[in-house]
């Protein structure tokens, strides 16, 4: 258990070392209908969502609009530099014209969608964010290593200290942790 | 489905007999988890080992002739690197077309074999990638520095200059610009958003050592990354996207270099087996360079049971299949010079092989043709010694391509009195053999500082990862695809 230390109670922390039976913890905190939970792996375990009951991630849609604004501007500025404000004849090829110059818009649709990517994870992560209630826990690093954690949060509407806690036992938790912060 | 339907296909599992293909184990040794975090971060928080230091040093002193190379050409002028009529791209362009070549394996291994779900790449991408970033940045020198006037390499930027002329982007050369510049970046990206997990690690590892500095630069890069499975979902649908965004690019990379070539008139250079036939010299020249740099590694660290047989197995079969890929590329210039019944593109390839360059041609063919033939023989892609020393040939082999490609092509074109002979300066060979002490000074940084391997994805290939318990016996089987039968 925490120390004493009068700090407010963030969540409680139950933790696991085997793949499959914190696999099954997770299905029945979904089903026990937690909102403000989450799970921490050391690495992406795959169906894991689908047991959490999380949906698709919206990464893709960042990524979608980096594309076609990467390919607009890429058809603008050949069209504005090569046809429009310097127009110059070159080996009998048109002022301008969306195919020669399709390396151009290609890269940039590229180039964009991949920081469109980036961008998209960091919005949809609420990253970066270096300071986090988790990271008081002392014993943080080991879901970076080999443990499994399973958070509750007290800001859950079903959320009872003592039946909390009861439930993370039943369902398998190894320890479990009041994390204050 | 219905009952019957079921019945049936029940049935016809059941006279089929479907025989549970063993896959190669991809983490020997049965380890667990945390001897995957220990080993991976106890490369970078041990202490620096006395032939790092050396190699270090070795290293910084040859990067210096690259700087010795640069200053002098930018204080006296572009004529010092040998570049004469008729041969006006040397060096220059075939050390360039070298490095971004070399580079090709790392974004093949993270982007087209994420793709195409070849769990052995975990082991060697993160390194991989890293020498394609820094393969990209010995490359970029080389374009950089030709213009001559490197202060105003500017220009080639979409930006206003100072007469109001804009870059003309019906050239090839424009486009190499959006191409490399485009690599270089999103490889880095993707580069950098596979480290921030483990740089996550990192930052914890060094918190709890009590290293405050190494705490707070891990931490500022790892931007917070707490293994939240909420992160994860969004960081592999961002990995899978630029893993998909790259897969393109590495194609379009290469294919846009052989353009420079490719859209001229010059016998030997107007073919349209250019585009695939760099590529696939790229990703050969790449993986050799991959072995090069990981065979060592493993066996300074120790790393046979992260780097086994089979992942050296995988990779010395591409470069086999790449390998033959360009051998085909050769007999089928020299196919289609003939049947293309143009004398000056037959003369160019006749040249090539028995002309005044013909010992570069054979060194070209001997390497990067004959030595990974070898390859086929069981023996010795288990000998790691001929392997790192085939991989050497291919490295040097790609080198000549590029030189034969280049310089025949310009030193006897149409007119057989302007031909001539070209030859490297002093300068030219010291800037070159520079860029290796470059490369490899930022390659033994990133060993020092940076987890090697992707901690997260060599964990989740291991068998006890599998969420549903059946992962025990066979690696890499039974693990089910996200959201799968639930």
């Amino acid at each position: 258990m925490a120390d004493e230390k009068k700090k407010a109670l963030y969540c409680l922390l139950a933790t696991f070392s085997k793949t499959p039976e914190f696999f099954e913890a997770t299905g029945k905190v979904r089903d026990a209908g937690f909102k403000k939970w989450d799970t921490f792996t050391p690495f992406p375990v795959h169906g894991l969502d689908a047991q959490m009951g999380v949906g698709r991630s919206k990464v893709p849609l960042f990524t979608f609009c980096g594309g076609v604004f990467g390919f607009c501007l890429g058809m603008l500025i050949t069209w504005y530099m090569n046809g429009l404000d310097y127009p110059l004849i070159v080996g009998g090829k048109p002022f301008w014209s969306p195919v020669y110059p399709f390396p151009v818009m290609y890269e940039l649709t590229i180039l964009n969608a991949a920081f469109g990517t980036l961008l998209g994870m960091f919005v949809m992560n609420m990253l970066p964010r270096h300071n986090h209630p988790l990271f008081e826990y002392k014993d943080f690093l080991r879901s970076s290593d080999d443990t499994f954690f399973i958070v509750i949060e007290t800001a859950d509407p079903k959320f009872k200290r003592e039946e909390t806690e009861a439930f993370l036992k039943e369902i398998g938790a190894e320890e479990i942790h009041a994390v204050e912060a | 489905m219905t009952a019957a339907e079921e019945q049936a296909r029940r049935e016809l599992i059941a006279k089929a007999k479907p025989v549970d293909v063993p896959r190669p184990v991809l983490i020997t040794g049965d380890k667990d988890f945390h001897w995957v975090t220990e080993k991976i971060c106890g490369i970078v928080e041990g202490k620096t080992p006395l032939w790092w230091w050396v190699l270090f040093l070795i290293a910084a002193v040859c990067a210096s002739f690259t700087l010795f190379g640069l200053t002098w050409l930018v204080s006296t002028g572009v004529g010092v690197w040998g570049l004469a009529s008729p041969v006006n791209w040397g060096w220059a362009i075939v050390n360039f077309v070298f490095w971004i070549g070399i580079g090709h394996a790392g974004t093949l291994i993270s982007a087209i074999l994420c793709l195409l779900r070849q769990k052995w790449r975990t082991s060697i991408n993160r390194a991989a990638e890293a020498m394609t970033i820094f393969a990209v940045v010995c490359a970029g020198i080389f374009p950089l520095f030709h213009v001559g006037r490197v202060w105003f390499a500017w220009w080639l930027f979409p930006l206003p200059n100072s007469n109001w002329i804009w870059p003309q982007f019906r050239s090839p050369l424009e486009w190499d610009v959006f191409a490399v510049s485009t690599y270089g970046t999103v490889s880095v990206l993707f580069w950098y958003m596979g480290l921030i997990p483990d740089l996550g690690t990192m930052r914890d590892r060094a918190l709890k050592r009590g290293k405050w500095l190494a705490n707070k630069a891990y931490g500022i890069f790892a931007m917070g990354w707490r293994n939240s499975n909420r992160h994860w979902r969004n960081y592999e649908m961002a990995y899978l996207l630029l893993a998909g965004l790259s897969t393109p690019l590495v194609l379009s990379v290469h294919t846009i270099v052989s353009f420079d070539f490719a859209a001229s008139n010059l016998p030997g250079w107007h073919t349209t087996i250019f585009p695939p036939y760099f590529v696939a010299g790229a990703i050969f020249s790449g993986f050799g360079m991959v072995l090069t740099l990981m065979l060592p590694l493993r066996a300074v660290f120790g790393l046979h049971n992260l780097i086994t047989q089979y992942h050296i197995d995988c990779m010395t079969k591409i470069i086999l299949a790449t390998g033959s890929m360009v051998g085909y590329a050769y007999a089928m210039e020299f196919f289609i010079a003939w049947y293309g019944a143009n004398p000056y593109e037959g003369f160019a390839f006749i040249n090539r092989a028995f002309g005044q360059y013909a010992w570069a041609y054979y060194i070209m063919i001997g390497c990067n043709v004959i030595s990974p033939q070898l390859f086929w023989f069981k023996k010795i892609r288990e000998n790691a010694w001929l392997v790192w020393i085939i991989c050497g040939f291919v490295n040097i082999g790609m080198w000549f391509e590029r030189f034969v490609i280049t310089v025949t092509s310009l030193a006897n074109d149409f007119l057989p009195s302007s031909w001539g002979y070209y030859s490297p300066t002093i300068i030219d060979i010291f800037t070159f053999f520079g860029t290796f002490g470059i490369f490899t000074v930022l390659f033994l940084l990133f060993v020092r500082f940076l987890p090697m391997m992707p901690m997260g994805e060599l964990k989740a290939v291991m068998p006890q990862a599998d969420g549903h318990g059946h992962g025990s016996g066979t690696q890499g089987q039974g693990v089910p695809e996200k959201g799968g039968h639930h």
